[in-house]
């Protein structure tokens, strides 16, 4: 597969799967300002998928649109990691992963902003205001519940244990990445994770959470499209309405 | 179409297109719309969008478009430009004055600092934005949430009339 076509993939099946989780939280948040953070960041990231997704259709060349491309691809052609299909469980798995993911896209999309390619470096600008807010929110938050009760610190520190395998992945360059990096179209994976990690122990030091070890053993797969079960019933849903109607549109 | 035609006439029209979620502010004074020109007899409207997922902006694409056509120009292209990214900085003064009016606070500072990465309950926090209440016009508010009602907006409150109201917040 052509690796610049292989990467948007990667960074529009990020947006477009956890902004699909996030939406299922419509109207179930715990409060009313989070519901409407919740979907905020869904829309932004559904905004997102949209321009990824739709260079990579050109870059394709095969006439698929981004709307093709998200509703009409099975589990394996899906290339996200697998952090953004971990279940929404309980609101701290929620906010834990979405600030690991956070964390890790607000410094990607910093490295982006200066890619040699013109149509990324957009993309990454766009994206980078609507980004920072996703962090000082899911930041701000660990804090408020690591620091919050003995409950909501138990419950925030075992979601961190839990997701900390896939927090990695994106740090894991494979050929694709490698390329990208060698064409000056990607940041590099050391310097990326060093601001990721950075960042996180600053945090974590601040809500008072234990911060797992930085060299514990990750999970991978997703960007090759291999993926947990979790990814089956988030698509079945996302993509229903094109499966059982074909090419149906408003 | 009428050739007298001309840009700033183009401008002036849509000047009159409302944005669908504040119809108080124009997609002009807005700053989505960045820039017109004639290539024959197309009309062609660049406009940028405001936040990349802002259901708004298919509406707003097809208003700018029946706005032209009810004013006699039959072709027109639209062309839709990423960068650079939109800014509230683009916001006109009158566009600032009429959310004031309409109960949302405008944004107050220009650009959104990237680099400022917590929002803060303790260490670190940046300093709190000066929001004045559009309501009672005191500066004594306080942030409730990052997210409000559409994308671009953020919830306050104000501590002296003790009113929420929405801020149109920095991008």
């Amino acid at each position: 597969m052509n690796h610049k076509l292989d990467y948007l993939l990667r960074q529009g099946d990020n947006a477009l799967v956890l902004s699909q989780q996030l939406s299922q939280l419509c109207g179930k948040g715990p409060a009313l300002e989070e519901d409407m953070a919740l979907t905020n960041v869904a829309l932004d990231l559904l905004g997102q998928t949209r321009m990824w997704l739709a260079y990579a259709g050109e870059l394709e060349g095969r006439g698929r649109t981004e709307d093709q491309l998200a509703y009409l691809r099975d589990a394996h052609e899906m290339r996200n990691c697998l952090l953004l299909e971990q279940p929404n469980g309980n609101y701290a798995d929620t906010l834990v992963r979405q600030f690991l993911f956070d964390t890790w896209h607000y410094f990607l999309m910093r490295g982006l902003c200066t890619s040699s390619d013109a149509r990324i470096a957009e993309i990454a600008e766009k994206s980078i205001k609507e980004v920072t807010y996703h962090l000082r929110r899911s930041g701000d938050l660990m804090v408020r519940l690591g620091d919050g009760t003995p409950e909501s610190h138990a419950k925030t520190q075992a979601a961190l244990d839990e997701l900390w395998m896939y927090s990695g992945e994106a740090f894991l360059y494979d050929a694709t990445d490698e390329a990208m990096v060698a064409d000056a179209v990607a940041p590099p994976a050391d310097g990326l994770r060093a601001a990721f990690l950075e960042h996180l122990s600053e945090i974590c030091a601040e809500a008072t959470l234990a911060m797992p070890p930085a060299d514990a053993w990750m999970q991978r797969g997703g960007k090759s499209g291999r993926h947990s079960e979790h990814l089956g019933f988030i698509l079945a849903e996302m993509q229903f309405l094109q499966r059982a109607y074909p090419g149906a549109q408003w | 179409m009428n050739a007298a035609v001309g840009t700033e006439q183009v401008w002036r029209w849509l000047a009159e297109v409302s944005d669908p979620e504040i119809p108080v502010i124009s997609v002009v004074d807005l700053g989505i719309v960045r820039a017109v020109a004639f290539d024959g007899a197309t009309c062609e409207v660049t406009i940028t969008p405001t936040y990349s997922g802002c259901p708004a902006m298919q509406v707003i694409a097809e208003s700018v478009i029946a706005a032209l056509h009810a004013n006699g120009i039959a072709q027109v292209r639209l062309v839709n430009q990423l960068s650079p990214a939109w800014t509230t900085d683009w916001m006109s003064e009158a566009g600032k004055l009429a959310l004031k009016g309409y109960g949302i606070a405008p944004p107050a500072q220009q650009v959104i600092d990237i680099s400022g990465l917590h929002a803060g309950v303790k260490r670190g926090a940046l300093a709190p934005l000066k929001v004045a209440c559009p309501n009672c016009g005191s500066a004594h508010t306080e942030l409730t949430s990052q997210f409000g009602s559409t994308p671009c907006k953020a919830l306050y409150k104000c501590l002296d009339c003790r009113e929420p109201f929405d801020y149109f917040k920095c991008h």
